[in-house]
């Protein structure tokens, strides 16, 4: 029998085109995402030196950073629109597939992937943005590049890499009831830091996961970047191929029971053997805040805020100082005194439908709070459909939120979603950097469940004894 | 790309950690569709107030750092998003080389494509590389093709960079050009296997 192996290295085996000593290996990549803003530098790249894009049918594009989501046909920022039609002029001359801003397919790249079944298990993925970490969730090797290595997927449709190191991230236990996919993997960053996967790629597993659905899966793998790691992901089981069953590029019929078989045999081998590990019990997680300005600034709802005398390793004195300052809160009170006057539910890590609906189950027959501007952005047009036909964007809209178009939005404030300097927000997002939305904003992440309690009460309150029936 | 051997210059020493893509360059200024000109954005919501003025408590704003091109900072820089806007701004504004006691691996390697040098020394390291440059004007060389970084008064510190990597630097490879000499097995690869 040969040697048991994680699903990375199996992937990996299987992509080198090209290995030699003293090299990286050269890997192929079946898919590559492709949107407005990190992209046009590449096609002009390979316009100057006359090269073509070697597989349109392995790339596909669509707008999502910068689009308006809120009368969409007008965008009025002259720079923003030039970008846009950038893209577009792009994928007509390269010939390359695009979901632009009228087409209902359109939403956040790493929505639709997996979405519309471009993103499969076993497939190596890549867009020039660092979330592309989310199609981890279906056992892909899923990681995020810069424009230079877009170009160069573009052009030969590989990279050089070096084979990763491996670690096992793994949930024991159960999540308690109302407790989320964000909860868990802010948990885990908050234990171990914002830089611990840096150099690996993580493979989270336990019963904790397993029990997960593909939706709670892309949130925890879509944060893997924010502890270090390029990529995440998660070993495919019934889970993964229940959801892929149906779907617009996914095998139909026996060549779907034949993938399965494929998709099967990728699960990290029992015996294998992974370069670190690091271990977490879901059951002592408890709602997550972060307080401050990377997301490992992080408590549970019931905590005080920290002090900079309780600095550990991962953040010293001084930058716990400079988050507080920055953040315009006090150390040691209760962060659910905090009182926020923005809500933000959307983005890659928590906009799919499932994150509406437990949302809006916390919302119903309730109103948004005096002073409190709450929006609710979905992850694409086609989760935005399926909500209105299940009446959220009722619930929604009646309990005082905004109803928008899909797109990045908030989560990073590049279209006129932007919070104000020195406001806060509870937000579904992925990163409470400063400045992140907005110059000066003030950014606190939540789950979807939170987020929406937050509105209600306008301040930070434990969803757990908020909900009388569980989500 | 500009190949990179041997660089002497002014150090800028910003003492921080967890320095993320998002301070390096900010959203606002990801929209345009060309690689040069991002420079006078680089740290921008550091280096200037609500309406556009230097802040004076930021020190790159400081004249002593005038010209600087060797920039020495704290863990994990470049962490969070994979805009190579962040290096084509530190390049922009002339930056060459980066000195960080751990870098983010997007980052990284974004640096690299550039003719960036990044280099990892020890916490110790650019801890007292940090507190030179503070001081008096602080100028250090780095010699790639011997992975060392040494000043004039006997600090001297080697790095670790993987070869391919070093190789593209000094040559300042079209690393497309490179891989497409493979052209036949990426062919073959895709015939049988993809």
């Amino acid at each position: 029998m040969s040697k048991p192996k994680t699903i990375i290295d199996k992937i990996w085996d299987r992509h080198v085109v090209h290995k030699e000593e003293n090299k990286p290996d050269l890997i192929y990549i079946d898919l590559q995402l492709v949107h407005e803003v990190t992209s046009p530098q590449a096609f002009e790249g390979l316009r100057m030196k006359g090269r073509r894009v070697r597989r349109p049918d392995r790339t596909f594009a669509t707008m999502d950073h910068n689009v308006p989501t809120i009368a969409r046909h007008i965008i009025n920022d002259p720079i923003s629109k030039k970008q846009m039609e950038t893209l577009q002029k792009n994928c007509e001359e390269f010939e390359v597939p695009l979901a632009d801003i009228n087409h209902p397919d359109q939403g956040i790249v790493h929505v639709i992937g997996p979405e519309l079944g471009l993103t499969q298990p076993g497939k190596t993925i890549v867009c020039g943005d660092s979330h592309t970490s989310t199609h981890g969730a279906f056992g892909a090797l899923a990681f995020g590049i810069g424009t230079s290595e877009v170009e160069h997927v573009l052009a030969t449709q590989t990279l050089w890499q070096a084979p990763p190191k491996t670690m096992n991230v793994k949930v024991n236990g159960r999540l308690s009831p109302a407790i989320t996919a964000k909860d868990l993997i802010l948990a885990i960053i908050a234990k171990f830091g914002v830089r611990f996967g840096t150099g690996y790629v993580l493979e989270y597993t336990g019963e904790a996961i397993r029990d997960l659905s593909m939706e709670q899966r892309m949130t925890i793998c879509n944060m893997s970047i924010e502890a270090g790691a390029r990529a995440g992901l998660i070993s495919p089981d019934e889970t993964t191929f229940n959801y892929l069953k149906g779907r617009r590029h996914v095998p139909k019929d026996e060549e779907f029971d034949q993938a399965v078989a494929e998709w099967s045999a990728l699960a990290t081998d029992a015996e294998a053997t992974y370069d670190a590990m690091v271990e977490i019990d879901a059951n002592e997680v408890e709602p997550q805040v972060t307080w401050g300005t990377n997301p490992s600034m992080c408590i549970p709802v019931s905590a005080t805020i920290p002090a900079p005398e309780s600095a550990k390793t991962d953040a010293s004195k001084e930058e716990i100082e400079r988050a507080l300052e920055y953040m315009g809160l006090e150390a040691n009170k209760p962060i659910s005194s905090v009182t926020i006057e923005h809500v933000f539910i959307g983005s890659c890590t928590n906009s799919r439908i499932s994150d509406l609906r437990r949302a809006a189950k916390v919302v119903e027959g309730k109103t948004v709070h005096t002073g409190v501007r709450a929006m609710v952005v979905p992850g694409s047009q086609s989760v935005k459909l399926v909500a209105e036909s299940e009446g959220l964007d009722k619930v929604f809209t009646e309990a005082g939120f905004e109803w928008r178009d899909a797109g990045c939005s908030m989560c990073l404030a590049m279209n006129d979603d932007i919070v104000p300097p020195g406001e806060r927000c509870a937000s579904t997002s992925n990163r409470n950097f400063e400045g992140r939305q907005g110059n000066g904003a003030r950014t606190h992440l939540v789950s979807p469940e939170m987020a929406a309690a937050a509105a209600i009460e306008g301040r930070f309150v434990d969803v757990r004894t908020y909900l009388t029936t569980p989500v | 790309m500009e190949p990179i051997r041997k660089h002497k210059g002014l150090v800028y020493p910003i003492n921080r950690s967890n320095i993320d893509t998002d301070q390096i360059i900010p959203k606002q200024f990801l929209k345009r569709i060309e690689r040069q000109g991002f420079g006078q954005f680089l740290f921008y919501n550091w280096r200037f107030d609500d309406d556009g003025n230097e802040r004076s408590d930021f020190s790159l704003n400081d004249t002593k750092y005038d010209g600087a091109s060797i920039l020495v900072a704290g863990e994990n820089f470049g962490c969070g998003s994979s805009r190579e806007h962040a290096p084509w701004a530190l390049q922009d504004y002339g930056f060459k080389v980066i000195i960080a006691s751990s870098f983010a691996d997007i980052f990284y390697n974004n640096c690299v494509k550039n003719g960036i040098l990044p280099i990892q020394l020890t916490e110790e390291q650019t801890s007292e590389l940090v507190k030179k440059a503070e001081g008096e004007p602080f100028t250090l060389s780095v010699d790639l093709e011997n992975q060392v970084v040494f000043d004039d008064a006997g600090f001297e510190a080697s790095f670790e960079i993987i070869n391919y990597l070093r190789e593209m630097l000094l040559n300042g490879w079209d690393e497309i050009a490179v891989t497409l000499t493979h052209e036949d097995k990426i062919s073959t690869f895709e015939n049988t296997k993809a």
